[in-house]
Order: C-alpha cells, then sequence, then structure tokens
C-alpha cells in the first residue's frame, strides 16, 4: 500500500444559501491510498455524492482540507481544479455518461483529448485501455450498440487511460445485474491491486462488499463506521 | 504522464487568447501588456501552425472536438437545416444588400470613372454628377485664363423629354459633349460606329433601354423635345442607378433637345497642361471662378457618393437591410446553438468532470458555429451569384467583386461566433457535479 493519493481533514460542506442553506458534509476525514479498494457506503442524502464530489475537486470544501497527490485544494480557481482532476482523477459514473455520438474508442481517447494529447500514441493507450476492460472487439461500437455493463467498461477504460492516481466511481454497479456487477467490480479491484492507483466506490451493492479493503459508512454528513475487510488498511 | 512532459505531445490547450482580454489589456493602457500579448498571439499562432503541419503529416490525430462538434451538431438533422437556412437567409438578404451598395456606389461615378478631366469645373453647390445646374460660357475663358490649364471642354448634362413611339413621353438625361480628346463619350459599344455621333442628329443609347424607349435600336428614328433624333451608336452596360436613360449627343444638339441655351453648359472638363500640379491649378481656378468651382475627380466622386448615398439615405436604406439580415441570423444560429447545448448538456457536464478546461468546451461549441457559418456562407455565396449573373442586365445589377465576398465570409463567421455567447454562457453555468445526479 503506497501513499494516499487522496486525503480529507475535517471537512465541512455547506449546501444551498439562506433557509434552504444545509450542512451536507460534517468534518468527514478520509484517506484514500494508492493500492486499495475502498468502499464508501450511507443511505441516501447521507452526503456520500457531496463527499464524492469535493474528493473529486468538483466542488471546493466550506471547511477543512483536500490534498490530491499530496497537493492541498484550499485558495485553488475553478480552472486550476479542474487541472487537477485532469491529472490526478479518473470518474466512473452510475449512468455512464459516454459521449452517444463518438465510438468506444473515441469515448476513451477523449480523457487524453482533453489534455491537449493528440501524438499517435493515444491511440495505442486507447487500445491498450480497452484491452483491459476487456473490449477490445468493442473499439468501434458506438454506446448504444453496447450492453449497460460494456458501456460501464468502456468508462472504467475512460477512468484509467490517463493514469489517474484516484479512480472515484459513483454506484458503478447499480445499473447492472449481478453477474455485470461482479464483472466491473473484478476490473476496479484489479486496477487497485496493480498498486499504484487507489479506486474509492460508493455503492449500495451488499453484493460487491467483498472487494472491498476497506469499508466506510456515511451517515448525516458524519463518516459513523469503518470496517477493515480481508486485507484492509486499518486507517481510512 | 503529465501534460507537456513529452516534446513530443502536441498541445493547443495552452493556445490562443481571446480578443476580450486584448480589449481589457489595451483598455488599461498597458503598451508592455498589448506586446506581450501580440508575442504571446503569434506563438500561439506558431503553435497552432506547426500542429496543422503535424496533423497533415500524419503524427498527430485529430482533435476530438471536431468531431465532436460536427455530431453535435448534425445529430439532429432538422434543427441543423433550420439553422442554415438561417444563415443563409442572413447571409443572402446582406450580399445583395452589400452587392447593391458596390453596384450603386460605383454606377453613381461611372460618368466621373469615364471622363478622363484632369479636373470638373461646375456651377458652385453642385451635389451630384446628375445635378442639372449651369455654368455661363464665361466661367469657361476665365478657366483657360488660369496658368496650367490646358483646355476646358464643355459638357451638358441635363434632363430632356423622349417621344414615346407608343404616345406619351418619359425623362431621359442627355449628355452633351462634342467629339474630342477631351469628352465625354459613349463607351462599351456594341453596334454602329464612334464617329457616326458627330453627325447633327445622332444620338447613342444603351441597348438596356430598348424597351422603355420603344425603340428597336440602331438606324431607329426618335424625336426628344419635339426634335428628331437618330440612333447611331448602341451601348452596353451604361446604365444610370435612377433608372432614367443616358442619351448621349454632340453638344449643341443636346442643347436644343433640353432647350438650353447655346452659351450654357453644366461642367467643364479641364485638361492640365504638362507638369503642372492639379491641386495648384484647382486652388487657382477656385480663386478665379465666379460662380463656378473646380474639383479633381476624386472629389468629385465622393462629393456623388456622399450626396447619393447618404445625403439621401439611399446608403442608409441599404445598410439598415443588411444590418437586419445580420440581426435575423444571429437570432436564429444563437438560438440553434443553444438549444443544442442545452440538449448536450450531460456531455459538456462530462466534458467538464473529466478535467476538460473551459476552453475545450467552448472551442466545441465555436467550431459548430463555424461549421454553420462556412455551410451556410458557401450556399448563400452561390445563391449570390446567381443572383449576380441574373441581375447582370437589369437596370441596377447586383456586384460581388472577390474583396466583398472576403468580407462576407469573415462577417458570417463573426456573426455565427457572436452567436454562439448565449450556448457558452449556458455552459459556463454548468456544473460538472452534476453528473453525479443523472
Amino acid at each position: 500500500m503506497s501513499d494516499p493519493v487522496v486525503e480529507a481533514s475535517d471537512v465541512v460542506k455547506f449546501l444551498g444559501q439562506g433557509a434552504a442553506r444545509v450542512q451536507a458534509l460534517r468534518g468527514v476525514s478520509l484517506s484514500l491510498n494508492g493500492g486499495e479498494l475502498v468502499m464508501l457506503m450511507g443511505p441516501s442524502g447521507s452526503g456520500k455524492t457531496t463527499l464524492l464530489s469535493v474528493l473529486g475537486c468538483m466542488l471546493s470544501p466550506s471547511l477543512g482540507s483536500v490534498r490530491v497527490c499530496g497537493r492541498s485544494t484550499a485558495g485553488l480557481e475553478p480552472e486550476q481544479l479542474t487541472a487537477l482532476r485532469r491529472d490526478h482523477i479518473g470518474f466512473v459514473f452510475q449512468s455512464y455518461h459516454l459521449f452517444p455520438t463518438l465510438t468506444a474508442m473515441d469515448n476513451v481517447r477523449i480523457a487524453l483529448d482533453v489534455r491537449g494529447d493528440y501524438s499517435r500514441r493515444v491511440i495505442e493507450r486507447a487500445k491498450e485501455a480497452l484491452a483491459t476492460v476487456g473490449l477490445s472487439h468493442k473499439r468501434r461500437s458506438y454506446p448504444l450498440e453496447l450492453s449497460s455493463g460494456e458501456q460501464q467498461r468502456v468508462a472504467i477504460a475512460r477512468a484509467i487511460i490517463g493514469d489517474a492516481a484516484a479512480i472515484l466511481a459513483d454506484e458503478p454497479t447499480a445499473a447492472l445485474d449481478s453477474e455485470n456487477g461482479h464483472a466491473i467490480m473484478s476490473i476496479l479491484a484489479g486496477i487497485a491491486r496493480q498498486g499504484t492507483r487507489g479506486v474509492l466506490v460508493v455503492t449500495h451493492d451488499p453484493r460487491i462488499l467483498p472487494f472491498a479493503d476497506r469499508i466506510i459508512h456515511i451517515e448525516d454528513g458524519r463518516i459513523v463506521r469503518k470496517n477493515g475487510n480481508g486485507g484492509a488498511s486499518a486507517q481510512p | 504522464m503529465r501534460r507537456g512532459e513529452s516534446s513530443g505531445e502536441t498541445s493547443v490547450e495552452t493556445s490562443g487568447q481571446s480578443w476580450g482580454e486584448f480589449i481589457s489589456l489595451s483598455g488599461r493602457g498597458g503598451l508592455r501588456r498589448v506586446g506581450e500579448f501580440v508575442s504571446r498571439t503569434a506563438i500561439n499562432l506558431w503553435s497552432a501552425a506547426k500542429f496543422a503541419v503535424s496533423l497533415l503529416t500524419g503524427r498527430t490525430v485529430p482533435p476530438l472536438f471536431f468531431k465532436l462538434a460536427a455530431r453535435n451538431l448534425f445529430h439532429d438533422r432538422l434543427r441543423f437545416a433550420a439553422t442554415i437556412t438561417g444563415v443563409v437567409f442572413s447571409m443572402v438578404l446582406v450580399t445583395v444588400q452589400m452587392g447593391l451598395f458596390v453596384s450603386f456606389r460605383t454606377m453613381v461615378t461611372t460618368m466621373i470613372d469615364h471622363a478622363g478631366a484632369d479636373l470638373w469645373i461646375m456651377p458652385l453647390g453642385t451635389k451630384c454628377f446628375e445635378d442639372p445646374a449651369l455654368l455661363d460660357e464665361r466661367e469657361r475663358f476665365r478657366a483657360l485664363s488660369v496658368p496650367g490649364v490646358a483646355e476646358a471642354a464643355p459638357v451638358l448634362v441635363s434632363f430632356a423629354q423622349w417621344h414615346v413611339p407608343s404616345g406619351g413621353t418619359t425623362p431621359v438625361l442627355l449628355i452633351g459633349s462634342d467629339r474630342n480628346e477631351l469628352s465625354l463619350q459613349p463607351w462599351n459599344i456594341v453596334a454602329g460606329d464612334p464617329s457616326d455621333l458627330a453627325t447633327p442628329d445622332a444620338i447613342a443609347i444603351d441597348r438596356s433601354y430598348f424597351e422603355r424607349l420603344g425603340t428597336t435600336g440602331l438606324g431607329d428614328t426618335v424625336e426628344i423635345r419635339d426634335l428628331r433624333a437618330k440612333i447611331r451608336l448602341v451601348t452596353e452596360g451604361i446604365r444610370s442607378f435612377t433608372t432614367t436613360p443616358f442619351v448621349f449627343a454632340p453638344l449643341d444638339r443636346a442643347r436644343s433637345y433640353a432647350g438650353i441655351a447655346p452659351n450654357k453648359a453644366t461642367y467643364l472638363l479641364v485638361r492640365l497642361q504638362a507638369g503642372a500640379d492639379a491641386q495648384t491649378v484647382r486652388t487657382r481656378l477656385n480663386q478665379s471662378l465666379a460662380k463656378a468651382e473646380a474639383l479633381t475627380p476624386d472629389a468629385f466622386r465622393n462629393r456623388s457618393r456622399s450626396f447619393w448615398l447618404f445625403g439621401t439615405g439611399a446608403g442608409a436604406a441599404l445598410f439598415a437591410g443588411a444590418f437586419l439580415g445580420m440581426i435575423v441570423g444571429v437570432i436564429i444560429v444563437a438560438q440553434t446553438l443553444y438549444a443544442s447545448t442545452k440538449e448536450f448538456a450531460n456531455e459538456f457536464a462530462t466534458l467538464r468532470a473529466i478535467g476538460s478546461s473551459r476552453r475545450y468546451v467552448y472551442t466545441v461549441i465555436v467550431i459548430q458555429a463555424l461549421m454553420s457559418a462556412v455551410v451556410g456562407f458557401g450556399i448563400a455565396a452561390a445563391i449570390g451569384m446567381i443572383i449576380v449573373k441574373v441581375t447582370a442586365h437589369s437596370a441596377l445589377p447586383v456586384l460581388i467583386p472577390a474583396g466583398l465576398l472576403a468580407g462576407l465570409f469573415f462577417l458570417t463567421v463573426a456573426m455565427c461566433v457572436f452567436s454562439a455567447i448565449a450556448a457558452i454562457v449556458h455552459v459556463m453555468r454548468t456544473d460538472p457535479a452534476m453528473v453525479f445526479t443523472r
């Protein structure tokens, strides 16, 4: 297990304004290390998505601090946060969020395209990423021509092609059947096992808990429990 | 790998500075910063050129923002057709208005362009070539006494009544000038011999006016102010923007047709002595002439254009038509781009979530606008060329010179890019975190 790739310390996040203002996170601290797969569980409205947004540099914490690959996000402008996200974080979404007008190959390649990398080697890298998720034969297919499980695998390939240190997955198996869900988690666990990347999975799905090195439970914006699981680290 | 770690990595992400930034810098008056802006822009242009070369030579792959923009644009074909219709409608309107403006501008000065005089002497206060005020012959002798003036040839410009064979009369604009080295003679002759115009009853008319004047052409005998005239020359393309036909005639005969005394003329065409300076002679003439003034051809052109295009409101009307066309285009393109951007809001949010810069997202939208501009302009230009052909022999042909065409292309591009602002503002408000909730 390597150093933390993402760390949150006493993170507080307020959402909304005036009477509609709510405290979504109430002093959350956790770390995601390279080489581990951490699952974040909690009921709806517990703050999971807000926490994922903060860890993924899409939202800035109201209080507390977040560090990505050792760099604090405090005081960074939105475009600097975007750059941090682009360089260090890969996302896997519940609804996949693939580009329907692009092929699987281009959907993967776009993660490098937004970095301004137009060299010919991006083609090879996209092929490798698709091979990692077992979709070499589908690279010319459009999302609508792929099954749900295949679309999620394309999304994983997009997340890993840029060598992101942290993969943040939001309910990656929620829209999948048991078999596909298992396949997706196997891929994510395999990515974590490579040792350099940390994978954080937000989930409600108890079937995938055996894949976790650690499980963090969140309720009402607070971490209420942290479990080790198998070879998991003791510290969140 | 981090951005820019490899020399082989080609990046245009950091390139390009906005005009907004430029204006802002200029507003602060920071010359140094403007200099930096210019140098950065030059570097960025160089980077873009290098990128284009590497793309053409196959060392890089085409950026996906081209593909995203094209697919977003062509995804809804009906909407794309509506966009292109808007651009085409708008640009055809602008093209025709500007083509008429160019044509108008050229026709207003066509007589001045073909006279070949070094200076023009005219009654004080003359506003344009067609202004029918008269000079006394004494002004000619005054002019000839001014050092530097070699010759001063009288020209008559006056309205007269042409008797139409079917009955009634129609006004014509007589151009009376004796045939010599310094005169205003017809050009683009398609029938007859130019020397025939020296005969006393000879006239020349343009063939585009045959039907209006009720004549069959060369050799036809007609009546102007109850005086006989014979069509000895026929021209092509000598048309008046006022639609009043020009009729060329010898000077004395023209005076008779117009009922003007033999010692009167509208203009004196001045030829300078060799080596004489036009401005100097003009100044001397203006000091010497009593109720007349001398203008260089350029000054007379400018005065005529100014009167007809802006003094009468004709130019303003043409510009107003073009401006309205542009507004229509901006609204249609802006509406379509905005709707497209809203439809693809998830995709734009995903782009932001996976780390694309704002500039990358803007590039997608601006490329959509540019594609609309190029396709729309191509069709509008083709329609414009057809209009040029169709109106070539009409009383007011539409002219679209290459310069105007190039200008209209840039106008179309500017219009479409401007139209992208609403879509860009919408994207700026898109929260990338929405990808977690949809």
